[in-house]
């Protein structure tokens, strides 16, 4: 089928008029990966419709099978891939202005790295696989240092390219395992694979490949700086999908494995379980909107992860109830949180590009300046918080009703962690975005900055408002996607039908999320008539009549409970002093939490073997012959290894 | 057939007007015991009916500093609340909506009551708010898991997968279930004190804004927004006791008496807390944790009693 090649190509190429044209090039950009998408998006359609197994080219030159093949899982993850990076590139018209010196730069590697992982998901063989994992990759670093004056960018830039590439490593070696077997190829391995020791160390080189990418914690080192520093809508397509190939990889590989150990299923249940609390404890704790955010993305990993768990264990106990609703959430998910993630790094993007800051404490009452942002981040927040009726309360729903069939199950020690861990989770994150939504767009403006914001363009807007619509039409009416999802999930080898509306009843969530907003709309619509109300008054608060923005609660004293609660795992630093004396000095009071696997680990094992490793310079003298000495020695070295 | 089919509408009829009307009367009850303790007269049972329909004709006042957001928090309580009434078998008849994994969604929608409930207080901009909404997520990190622990350990114990089939297990009364289901109730005692915000965890009836939970967020609603606040907080003391009361109601053979047992139980739960209300005093606050993590460990202790 040929939709998958030229949506690819038209992705690849979207960048590439801008590079000539002094204006409109974002415009050409825009159209371009929007046609391509559509084109994308009619393959993915098919595919998931229950049609036939694309395949762009039958047969290399090598012989081996074609290396482009579009399945149901590649089209399930094709669908957020498309959406995100098709909304992304609007939003950069008026985010990112021809003006910029990056601009063009941007926008080619955007289309780049988007048609990267385009060919990814479709990828055939872990050859392919890999050319577009690199491709990836690359053109994400260059996306992530758009603006390389400064000097935290490049810090996050270098940090982020190392992560990935000691990740590409590890795959090489996982692949390297394989390369004999049918797995290479994408084909079923034979049963008992898994459970030798070659299995193990593919499995773990895997996991650790994979789980850099997907910032399962603690390899989740680069993600909140990388998340960051990228341009808003590139942090949008990186929280959203790109992480999400590193999931992908996953299901990849316990698709290929008929008969998983159970202690696999064990370990991505208690990893989901650690990245979900540890990064969602971690948003709590951060100040910077775009940081908050991209923990939150290690904490949505981490039930994607939990969801992943449980189905493998299903897979592993031959129990296909328990495969499929682990499976089928832990997709569902991926597509949810790509939309609603994607949303709020637009909605963060909007509120920089309003403000200039990411600081949440210079922000507030920008609901009544920037109203329609405002409702679009509430319906983000509102979704990845799992409430209903929005659509990340189905995917969860869907995880919890497979930790609740696991109970049934002989041995339910991961279940019921699951459900506790999924429970605090749920409660953390409305937490933690209660204080995002509450302290940047409710109350009062925090600084002359925040006062003064405005709504962004329409293209800015229309982005968020497609992402918002598609979070709240997955919510109440979740019916209509599930013999796409089931199609998905029944990919991962399943022993028995896959009929998801019997195991869960979505279309009775319809029915109760449509009564549910008509009465909570009837009432409000009540309290707001009746007797007229006084309104232009100030906030009563007591009668504190001091009428200062200053007052208000902050982003810091709203987490404050919580994160010193947490001061064991969160390890905070504070700083200030005493206040003393009847007419005390001006104090101040800061505190901050670093990442505890980058700034306490990471960095300072690394400068102590930057410090070790100068030792062996002498072997890079830079002089030719030396280099071909090497060559020779290492030739001659192979040869008798080889004889011997 | 037919006559099946009337008897569930007539259950179905008597549930919705149950979760509709009774409400109000939970805290009119707890606040005559209290006052009875005290040796004092009290209000009227009926009180909060008057004062709610007092309410719906009153003027609002709304700071300028608010959004639509404000009186999106009350009304969002009510809808959800209403939702969740629906899903929650009252006595041994199942509920009126029942399907595996209701229990989730039951647990979610207070989460979403919560949630709207913290965001109008945050619209205010008022830092006593602030703080009421800070303490109000704090504390929901451990009920939430109490209540979910519970039931897992409900389901393991009943085989089922929906709060109908769970809450009005008949096997529970004399089995190997009856310390788990006590360890559980146990645990969701304290959770229902808590999301209820009462004694020890919070005091209705304090004045001191500085050390209350749930009544400092809704300091600045009045007139019809306090009505649904009111309403709403009555409406969870409802749905969240029928959790608790419904695995301990024996079974009859009639309908009616099992509708009679169900508000009995109602009625010594509240003079329970009404009870509990007047001879404790609430925890300083940073003691509220240790007790919702003895909620929590309860609900656990009880699922691994099941597992053994």
């Amino acid at each position: 089928m040929i939709l998958l090649a030229v949506c690819a190509l038209l992705a690849a190429v979207s960048g590439v008029p801008g590079l000539w044209l002094r204006t409109g090039g974002g415009k050409a950009a825009a159209w371009l990966l929007g046609l391509g998408a559509l084109a994308g998006l009619a393959a993915a359609a098919l595919v998931l419709g229950g049609g036939a197994v694309s395949q762009v080219l039958p047969r290399t030159p090598l012989g081996t099978q074609g290396f482009l093949r579009l399945d149901a899982i590649g089209a399930w993850f094709l669908l957020p891939v498309l959406m995100l990076s098709c909304c992304g590139s609007v939003f950069a018209l008026g985010y990112w202005g021809d003006q910029r010196e990056s601009s063009r730069r941007l926008r080619l590697l955007y289309g780049f790295t988007a048609a990267g992982m385009v060919v990814l998901v479709a990828a055939a063989q872990a050859l392919t696989f890999l050319l577009a994992w690199e491709a990836m990759a690359v053109g994400s670093f260059f996306l992530v240092t758009a603006e390389d004056r400064e000097p935290a960018t490049r810090r996050a830039g270098w940090i982020y390219l190392a992560a990935t590439h000691s990740g590409t490593l590890c795959l090489f070696a996982a692949f390297g395992l394989m390369a004999g077997d049918a797995g290479f190829l994408w084909q079923p391995l034979a049963p008992g694979f898994a459970a030798s020791q070659r299995g193990t160390a593919t499995f773990l080189l895997l996991l650790v490949g994979f789980g850099l990418k997907a910032g399962i914690f603690p390899l989740h080192f680069w993600l909140p700086g990388a998340h960051a520093a990228a341009p808003s809508h590139v942090s949008s397509l990186m929280s959203g999908i790109l992480i999400k190939m590193g999931i992908l990889g996953l299901v990849r590989w316990l698709c290929l494995v008929p008969d998983p150990p159970f202690w696999w299923g064990a370990l991505l249940v208690a990893l989901g379980a650690l990245s979900g609390l540890l990064g969602v404890a971690f948003a709590l704790a951060q100040h910077d909107l775009k940081r908050l955010l991209a923990y939150h993305s290690i904490e949505n990993i981490g039930i994607i992860l939990l969801g992943l768990g449980l189905g493998t264990l299903g897979k592993s106990t031959g129990h296909p109830a328990l495969q499929l609703l682990g499976f089928a959430g832990a997709l569902l998910h991926v597509l949810n949180h790509s939309l609603f993630k994607g949303l709020l790094f637009l909605g963060a993007g909007s509120v920089l590009h309003a403000t200039g800051s990411r600081d949440l404490e210079r922000m507030g009452g920008l609901a009544k300046t920037m109203p329609f942002t405002a409702g679009a981040f509430l319906a983000g927040s509102w979704a990845i918080c799992g409430l209903p009726p929005l659509n990340g309360f189905v995917s969860e729903w869907l995880i919890y009703l497979a930790a609740f069939r696991g109970l049934a199950f002989a041995r339910s020690t991961w279940s019921v962690l699951s459900l506790a861990a999924l429970a605090m989770i749920g409660a953390l994150a409305a937490a933690c975005f209660a204080k995002v939504y509450g302290v940047v767009f409710l109350g009062r403006a925090r600084s002359p900055e925040a006062a003064a914001a405005l709504e962004p363009p329409q293209s800015m807007r229309a982005p968020m408002g497609v992402l918002a619509g598609a979070c709240v039409a997955i919510g109440a009416a979740p019916a209509l996607l599930a013999p796409a999802l089931a199609r998905a999930a029944a990919a991962t080898g399943l022993a028995g039908p896959a009929d998801l509306g019997a195991l869960a009843h979505l279309t009775t969530l319809t029915w109760i999320a449509l009564p549910l907003a008509a009465c909570a709309g009837l009432l409000w619509t009540w309290a707001r008539r009746g007797a007229p109300a006084r309104t232009g008054l100030p906030t009563w608060d007591c009668g504190y009549a001091a009428d200062v923005p200053r007052i208000q609660y902050t982003a810091s004293s709203f987490a404050d409970g919580l994160v010193s609660a947490m001061r064991l795992v969160l390890w905070p630093q504070v700083h200030w002093r005493r206040v003393l004396g009847l007419f005390p000095s001006r104090r101040g009071y800061r505190s901050h939490v670093p990442d505890p696997v980058l700034d306490r680990v990471a960095s300072p094992c690394l400068e102590l073997t930057a410090r070790a490793l100068p030792v062996l310079r002498f072997l890079q003298s830079g002089q030719l012959p030396l280099y071909l000495l090497y060559i020779l020695l290492t030739l001659v070295a192979l040869l008798v290894w080889m004889v011997a | 057939m037919t006559d099946s089919t009337l008897i569930r509408s007539l259950h179905f009829l008597l549930h919705i007007l149950t979760a509709l009307l009774l409400p109000p009367l939970i805290p009119g009850l707890i606040n005559k015991v209290k006052a009875l303790v005290a040796g004092r007269k009290g209000p009227p049972v009926l009180q909060l009916y008057y004062d709610l329909a007092k309410l719906a004709r009153k003027r609002a006042v709304i700071s300028r500093t608010t959004t639509w957001v404000f009186l999106a928090g009350p009304a969002a309580v009510v809808a959800a609340g209403l939702v969740a009434a629906l899903l929650v078998p009252f006595g041994h008849a199942p509920a009126p909506i029942n399907f595996p994994g209701d229990m989730i969604l039951f647990a979610y929608l207070f989460g979403l009551a919560r949630f709207a409930t913290v965001l109008s207080a945050l619209d205010t901009g008022s830092s006593f708010e602030g703080m009421g909404a800070a303490r109000e997520v704090t504390f929901s990190v451990l009920t939430e898991p109490a209540l979910f622990l519970g039931f897992a350990a409900l389901a393991k114990a009943s085989g089922s997968l929906s709060l109908s089939g769970m809450l009005a297990s008949p096997g529970f009364a004399i089995s190997r279930a009856t310390g788990p289901l006590i360890l559980v109730l146990a645990g969701w005692m304290i959770v229902f004190l808590t999301e209820n915000s009462r004694i020890p965890v919070d005091d209705p009836n304090t004045h001191l804004e500085l050390t209350m939970i749930h009544e400092v967020m809704v300091l600045d609603h009045s007139g019809r927004p306090l009505a649904l606040v009111l309403y709403g907080a009555s409406l969870k003391l409802l749905v969240l006791g029928a959790l608790i009361v419904g695995p301990l109601l024996p079974r009859t053979s009639h309908p009616g008496l099992d509708w009679a047992g169900f508000y009995g139980a109602m009625a010594l739960l509240a003079i329970a807390v009404g009870l509990v209300e007047s001879s404790t005093a609430r925890l300083r606050m940073n003691r509220v944790p240790q007790f919702l993590v003895a909620g929590l460990l309860a609900t656990a202790f009880a699922f691994f009693l099941l597992q053994a």
